[in-house]
């Protein structure tokens, strides 16, 4: 790589210097670091030496917290240690980052800035984490962009080195991290010019060896904590200048020139704009411009934020200075301002300089874009008579007016020609033009930079590029916004973005169309048309999806969209389009085979040539339009603020529309019609058997059956079937099976799941996929009819059975996991059976991703307005903030108890003794407790008493509702249960309260991309696990049966729903805690995602995933361990031969693959004679000691003190 | 003097009679020294079809383009693995390591489907340092619009094509479909093939009466199935005098190996008694024949080959009944 071009992003940029300069990497996946932890596990798996020749550890731990220890333990040995976090993640290393300063251990830690979770989780890009850690004593040095992430890396290593200060080298979050820029490389030389062996040597000399024996970490008494706190001061001192060195020793080696702070700008500026970041490309541009106009500004850039250069601070700012914005990205709500504004004043004050204005702004918080006219906003504000002393911009703040008016209309001129591209995740848009950007960055000597923006949902994704290319570095550190070039690689996105509104007046527009040129226009939705006409764009088309399918290459369509791009756009020679587009694919495709890259060839070779310039008509015709964002019917919110955010427009939103605490309405994904299913199933009525499979499985709640009396049916629309219902529970009624046709995703796993077969043709199933396009007007008229039919009543269906559970009322609908997503179904289960009282506590990933990120949320509400409350607190306590919510409610409910029996005469002896004394472990009973409790409130209210809290009458009708029972679920994946929070699940397991935990086990960090967690199954290759994971799986559900009066359960829903349900109702029913353990099957398997339910049954027929439930029981003789699976019949090797994440290892490492596979079943093998032993096992909950902890618990609202009760009789 | 077990096959020299055909246990390195240990003197690597090839290609590649760069958090969900041995490169790799650890003949085996691939697969086999190449022509003539002549045209195409394209000794193995098998035999001679592998056995599809699915099957052999390559490689021996005939399907036993060398093949084929037996089992087998030689007093394979072909037995016509004929009267000679 010496003395080369590349183009990376900057977490690469970071890495590459990081993992050359370091003997130990200890990491944990968190968005947006995790790339870097990545890269360096899969160097070190390749063997790829560091700069001395040696290939550095690379160990995940269990969490953030684990990562530093770990780290912290390796510096103190004397090694060379590196970590890389973000966030929350930081946080998490917090104390070990004072450790590790305060025995002045040279280590560095590369932060990928990124929002901390206050009001909601973000994973977007500012500098709250980092600000979080300025008083831990590390120092802290800031890369604006990533040729700047490259170099720093460097300084920092050096640094730390020369210094002994721990160093934290940061850059932003996705703008930096993420942004994909032509760097000139760093050389092993290079490299070698500033890390000196003698302070590698010095190093190591002062890690701890019993060869000479010392003591670290002594604890120290009030006599000399202080002056030991004193004695590092000089190391900090350093630190300044020796950074200022090592940037003189880089330009001396690369001719790259840096300084602790930079200003750039008009040498008579009279106002300028502190910052530091990746806003900084956005700054200099627009100084750049306003300079040209003629105006007297300036840009200091601080790259040293800890320890804070004052000196040179002072010194960067000219003379003629007589207004300063100080520019944070980050939020520290109560502050007299915030950091780095701070620090500025302070360096003013102590050198005595006066400056007449400085103010402070924050700017870009989460990723908030940061545009050229923004920062124009800010040098206007600073010339206004009397500037606003703290601002805000990016935002329009009607509430508090502390944001800044901005002139949306100005622009820098860059030279860049720039692009957008709008594609689908499954089409390779974003890997192209990762390509295009190589291709010219690494291919010639124009610059490049590629920014991507991804969709909040995982299924029908939708991806926007911005890329920009030209002869000169590109700094704009900000989406493209006036682009020369559009293309949408999706034709119906046409219907849904807005696209051409960032075309340039005689942009070219290229779109991947099934209309021919002469046929297109009429098919264009009229704002599309209009736009085309006001700015002249020059129009072309292609049908790539025809031509991909002519080559063999399905729905990839990015190496025919690509080489058009090429030709139009003009960025690279005609003549090198071709050999350098196929270059590319064989260095991208080369390693999967021959057939894709000759089918990719072959695909270029006829791009070109398919293209066709549509001759634009002067006027529009026809009468289709966008579609409207939102069907009506929606309520008032949504329509204010949801569907702002919904057509892309949530930027444009004040701060009045938001809630203020982060608190937002539920019930809303339904008005989120996406309609991205190609096919939909369609169900034949005449050989449907009511089983309810399809139903209870399908992953996005498109399918939904509801069984109802036949007057319900007075005005269905023509084409609406309906059968039957067979059943003696319900005799007379109907039984319709009904898709959400603008909801479904096509995942088709209805279809496979579907038992029924028609008797003539084998194919033919009761559900079927068929074209979208020729069912979804009569489908869409036909959900809303169903939609209409009431609700069966909840106490006439039985809750114990698939088919029952089936016909009630899912609350949890329309998620945007990703198509045939193996979790969901547990979700929407849980909520059919108990979603009207349920609290769920939610750990951070997919399942909080689906469930909590916005614009709309899945869980919805009842007739009654009930239905599931949701709360993610983080990825590490979600076991303890569920205990928090149960014992929160347990409080309420013993109070509300104990008023009830203080003031039993006054409302009615005999409702408040059924009241307390109601039984309400089935439906019925929490029916009629519902009905008691608005009896009470009737009779408090009688007495004159309200839910006012005031006095026994008024807290009692404040509590009221908290007599009727709750259910509590604790839900997230394996990495939080396995993992980082594992602690707190043992904890919460523990302690015999009656809460519920799920683990949607997908035995991977799906959210973050397929790391290994201690989920992750042998021979699994998994991120951090590339030569396939060489432990076996934890067994989670065994530990826990450990306690012995835990109810446990290993279920997979798509194997046998059946036993599913029953364990579901069973934990519910179970006075202590609860543990389901569900085999989730994800897309990080590698497996055909329509399959995703039937799969499952190969985990559980081959041993590997067996199912079981474990009931505490009290009685003496009783056998808690219930194996619900039958002995293995077929092989796990088999199984694993199936998906990705096994068998490609077969393919990298065939004897290790094999060796693995061997061990794999030889753990199944081992699994299923232990369990069943269990099976065998008479075990015991004391009795006396179970009953006593519960009724306690009941009683006052607290943790039972020991072993809950087994008393409960299974429902099911 | 114990008998000679040498014979000729492809114009190779081999030590005994007894090859082990493609299968699975010819796929592991470790196997193929095992038989080579227990006496096979040549073996037959599993047959590379390009259908599964690049069956196996799209789908890694559909599995991890699939699932990259589609959301923020993640930008992929599979480890980068350096060296993905994909495609031909598993059997290439296979051929030539065999070809470094093995002292006999490695015979490489190849299923095409697409006009040119055979050329270019044969050719690869050959760079890696096979010994042979074995024309696994397995396709099923499905289309009723395409008779016989022409899709024994389409074999012929391929063996013309790969016998200009390669110098090695080249083997077909036969379908035992051919309306007309004797009549192709000679015409895949003279399109340049140096060998006849008698009879392909094809995966039979099997349906599962839970899935309702389509389900391929592959039972082993048994000793019954020899009938058939006996029969043919009997009628074949006279009528391609020169051309190496091998016997693949029910052989067994020492005695298997007597009766196909009898009738004429040059060698015999072993797969199914070694995948339930063992590769030490060979050993077995050719002890057997030794003792079966030197009992019924033959010097050597080279003498016992082909003197119960059609040419050799007093009732030809016997190999070529359709039917068993019951004979009146007379006692038959024995």
């Amino acid at each position: 790589m010496d003395g080369q071009w590349a183009c990376l992003d900057g977490n690469e940029a970071a890495a590459r210097v990081a993992y050359a300069l370091s003997e130990v990497a200890a990491i944990y996946p968190i968005t947006p670091a995790s790339p870097m932890g990545e890269a360096a596990d899969a160097w070190s798996t390749a063997h790829r030496p560091n700069i001395w020749g040696a290939v550095p550890g690379v160990i995940e731990m269990q969490s953030e917290g684990g990562a530093a220890g770990v780290l912290h333990g390796a510096v103190t040995k004397g090694a060379l240690g590196v970590s890389f976090t973000s966030s929350q993640g930081l946080l998490l290393m917090l104390p070990n980052m004072y450790k590790i300063a305060g025995e002045l251990t040279p280590t560095v830690l590369h932060v990928a800035a990124r929002t901390l979770a206050t009001h909601a989780l973000s994973i977007f890009g500012d500098h709250s984490d980092v600000m979080s850690a300025r008083m831990t004593g590390w120092a802290m040095l800031c890369a604006s962009s990533v040729q700047e992430a490259h170099d720093f890396a460097l300084v920092s290593h050096a640094a730390t080195l020369r210094s002994r200060i721990p160093f934290l080298h940061f850059f932003d979050g996705f703008r930096t991290s993420h942004e994909v820029n032509k760097i000139k490389l760093l050389s092993d030389d290079e490299m070698r010019a500033l890390v000196r062996d003698s302070d590698v040597k010095a190093h190591h000399d002062r890690g701890l060896t019993p060869d000479a024996p010392m003591l670290r970490g002594s604890a120290q008494n009030p006599d000399t904590f202080f002056q030991a706190r004193e004695a590092c001061n000089l190391y900090y001192d350093a630190v300044p200048g020796i950074v200022a060195d090592l940037f003189d020793e880089l330009a001396a080696v690369t001719g790259r020139r840096y300084r602790l702070v930079e200003y750039y700008g008009a040498e008579d500026a009279e106002r300028v704009v502190v910052l530091m970041g990746s806003g900084v490309g956005a700054v200099q541009e627009t100084v750049d411009e306003l300079v040209r106009r003629g105006e007297k500004v300036g840009v200091v850039v601080l790259r040293l934020y800890r320890p804070f250069p004052a000196e040179e601070l002072l010194a960067a700012i000219p003379a003629s200075v007589r207004a300063i914005a100080v520019l944070d990205r980050t939020k520290e709500p109560g502050a007299p301002a915030e950091p780095l504004h701070l620090d500025v004043m302070n360096a003013l004050v102590e050198a005595g300089r006066s400056v007449p204005v400085l103010i402070g702004g924050r700017y870009g918080l989460s990723s908030k874009e940061f545009t050229p006219a923004m920062v124009k906003a800010v040098f206007d504000e600073l010339s206004t008579p009397s500037p606003r002393k703290r601002f805000t911009v990016g935002i329009v703040d009607d509430v508090t007016h502390l944001s800044l008016p901005v002139d949306a209309d100005f622009q820098v001129p860059t030279g860049a020609v720039s692009a957008v591209f709008f594609g689908l995740g499954a089409d390779g848009t974003v890997g192209a033009n990762k390509n295009s950007v190589k291709i010219i960055g690494e291919g010639t000597d124009g610059y490049a930079q590629g920014y991507f923006v991804y969709d909040s949902r995982k299924s029908g994704a939708t991806t926007v590029s911005h890329l920009r290319f030209g002869t000169d570095l590109i700094r704009s550190t900000y989406l493209v916004e006036h682009a020369d070039f559009v293309a949408v690689h999706q034709f119906n996105l046409l219907e849904k973005m807005k696209v051409l509104e960032l075309a340039k007046p005689g942009a070219t527009f290229l779109l991947n169309s099934p209309y021919p040129a002469d046929e297109v226009w009429g098919a264009l939705p009229v704002e599309v048309q209009q736009q085309i006409i006001d700015k002249q764009l020059a129009f072309y088309v292609i049908d790539a999806f025809k031509l991909a399918r002519e080559v063999g290459l399905g729905s990839r369509i990015n190496t025919i969209m690509q080489p058009c791009f090429f030709h139009l756009s003009g960025v690279l020679p005609e003549a090198e389009v071709v050999p350098q587009i196929k270059k590319a694919v064989e260095k991208t495709y080369g390693k999967r085979g021959r057939t894709i890259v000759e089918r990719n060839v072959a695909a270029i070779d006829r791009a070109i040539e398919a293209l066709v310039k549509v001759e634009v008509p002067t006027a529009v015709v026809g009468d289709l339009h966008r579609l409207p964002p939102l069907p009506a019917g929606a309520p008032d919110f949504v329509r204010r603020v949801t569907a702002k955010m919904l057509a892309g427009e949530g930027d444009l939103l004040p701060v009045s529309a938001m809630p203020v605490d982060g608190t937002w309405p539920t019930d809303t994904a339904r008005w989120e019609k996406r309609a991205i299913a190609q096919e939909l199933p369609i169900w034949d009525s005449s050989i449907c058997i009511d089983c309810g499979k399809c139903a209870i499985t399908c992953p996005h709640t498109a399918i939904r059956i509801k069984v109802f009396t036949p007057d319900a049916l007075e005005g269905a629309p023509e084409g609406f079937l309906s059968k039957k219902y067979n059943s003696r529970d319900l005799p007379g009624h109907l039984l319709s099976v009904q898709v959400a046709p603008d909801d479904c995703t096509g995942c088709g796993v209805c279809v496979d799941v579907c038992p029924v077969r028609s008797k003539t043709e084998v194919k033919h199933k009761s559900l079927n996929m068929e074209p979208a396009i020729d069912h979804r007007d009569a489908e869409r008229e036909n959900f809303e009819f169903f939609l209409g039919i009431p609700e069966i009543d909840r106490t006439a269906v039985r809750h114990d059975t698939v088919k029952g559970v089936s016909q009630l009322q899912p609350l949890f609908e329309f998620s945007g996991a990703c198509s045939g997503c193996g979790e969901t179904p547990y979700l929407k289960t849980l909520t059919q059976l108990f979603g009207d009282r349920m609290l769920i506590a939610n750990a951070t990933g997919c399942s909080s991703i689906y469930g909590g990120n916005l614009p709309t949320t899945p869980y919805s509400t009842n007739a009654a307005g009930r239905g599931p409350v949701w709360s993610n607190s983080l990825f590490e306590d979600n076991a303890e903030f569920g205990l928090g919510l149960r014992i929160g409610w347990q409080q309420q409910h013993g109070e509300a108890r104990r008023l009830l029996g203080q003031v039993r005469e006054t409302v009615g002896t005999e409702l408040a003794d059924e009241i307390l004394g109601a039984d309400q472990t089935g439906e019925t009973g929490i029916q009629a407790q519902r009905v008691r409790v608005e009896r009470l409130k009737a009779a408090l209210a009688a007495q004159g008493a309200g839910p006012d809290g005031v006095g026994a009458l008024g807290r009692l009708a404040m509590l009221a509702d908290e007599l009727v029972e709750k259910s509590v679920w604790i839900v997230g994946g394996d990495g939080w249960a396995y993992d980082i929070g594992y602690g707190g699940v043992d904890h919460v397991l523990s302690s015999g309260v009656n809460v519920n935990l799920l683990v949607l086990d997908t035995e991977v960090y799906s959210n973050t991309g397929g790391q290994a967690s201690k989920a992750t199954p042998r021979g699994a290759s998994a991120k951090f696990a590339a030569a396939g994971k060489v432990s076996a799986k934890k067994d989670l559900g065994a530990i826990a049966q450990q306690y012995g009066n835990v109810y446990v359960a290993q279920i997979a829903v798509g194997a046998n729903e059946q036993q599913t349900v029953r364990a579901l109702l069973e934990a519910q029913a179970w006075p202590g805690p609860s543990l389901i353990i569900a085999y989730s099957t994800c897309i990080a398997h590698g497996i055909e995602m329509s399959t995703s339910m039937s799969h499952q049954k190969e985990a559980v027929s081959s041993g590997y995933w067996p199912l079981y439930r474990y009931r505490p029981s009290e009685d003496d003789t009783g056998h808690p361990f219930h194996l619900d699976s039958k002995k293995p019949t077929t092989k796990v090797k088999d199984f694993m031969a199936e998906e990705t994440r096994f068998s490609m290892l077969n393919r990298s490492d065939p004897d290790r693959a094999a060796h693995l596979a061997n061990l794999a079943q030889a753990d199944a093998d081992e699994r299923w004679r232990l369990y069943s032993q269990l099976a065998g096992l008479e075990r015991t909950v004391p009795h006396e000691v179970a009953v006593a902890a519960v009724e306690d618990a009941e009683a006052n609202g607290s943790a039972p003190s020991s072993t809950p009760s087994s008393t409960q009789e299974d429902r099911a | 003097m114990s008998p000679d077990l040498r014979t000729r096959y492809l114009g190779l020299e081999l030590s005994g009679p007894v090859i082990a055909s493609a299968s699975p246990l010819t796929g592991r390195l470790d196997d193929l020294l095992r038989l080579e240990d227990a006496g096979v003197s040549a073996v037959v690597l599993p047959s590379l079809f390009e259908e599964e090839v690049i069956a196996e290609e799209l789908a890694l590649s559909a599995s991890l383009e699939s699932t990259s760069n589609f959301t923020a958090e993640a930008l992929d969900f599979f480890p980068d693995q350096p060296e993905l041995e994909l495609g031909p490169e598993r059997h290439l790799r296979l051929l030539s390591e065999a070809k470094e650890r093995l002292n006999i003949p490695v015979i490489a085996s190849l299923n095409a489907v697409h006009p040119g691939s055979w050329q270019r697969y044969a050719t690869e086999f050959v760079e890696a340092g096979a010994d042979a190449i074995e024309l696994n022509m397995y396709s099923m003539a499905t289309d009723p619009t395409r008779d016989s002549t022409v899709v024994e045209a389409g074999y012929l195409e391929v063996i013309d094509a790969v016998r200009k394209a390669v110098s090695v000794p080249l083997t077909v193995k036969l379908s035992p479909y051919l309306s007309s098998t004797a009549h192709f035999a000679a015409q895949a001679v003279a399109a340049g093939v140096d060998g006849l592998v008698l009879f392909n056995r094809f995966y039979t599809p099997d349906l599962d009466l839970v899935t309702f699915g389509v389900e391929p099957t592959l039972e082993l052999s048994t000793p019954a199935d020899l009938r058939l390559p006996l029969r043919w490689i009997a009628v074949l021996r006279p009528q391609l005098p020169g051309t190496s005939l091998a016997a693949t399907s029910g052989v067994h036993s020492a005695e298997d190996v007597a009766k196909a060398l009898l009738v004429g093949a040059d060698v015999a084929c072993m797969t199914s008694a070694l995948i339930k037996k063992g590769p030490a089992h060979v050993g077995t087998v050719l002890d057997g024949l030794e003792a079966w030689l030197s009992e019924n007093l033959y010097e050597s394979v080279t003498q016992l080959r082909g003197s119960a072909s059609a040419a050799g037995v007093e009732d030809p016509a016997g190999f070529e009944r359709a039917q068993y004929v019951r004979l009146l009267t007379g006692a038959r000679r024995r």
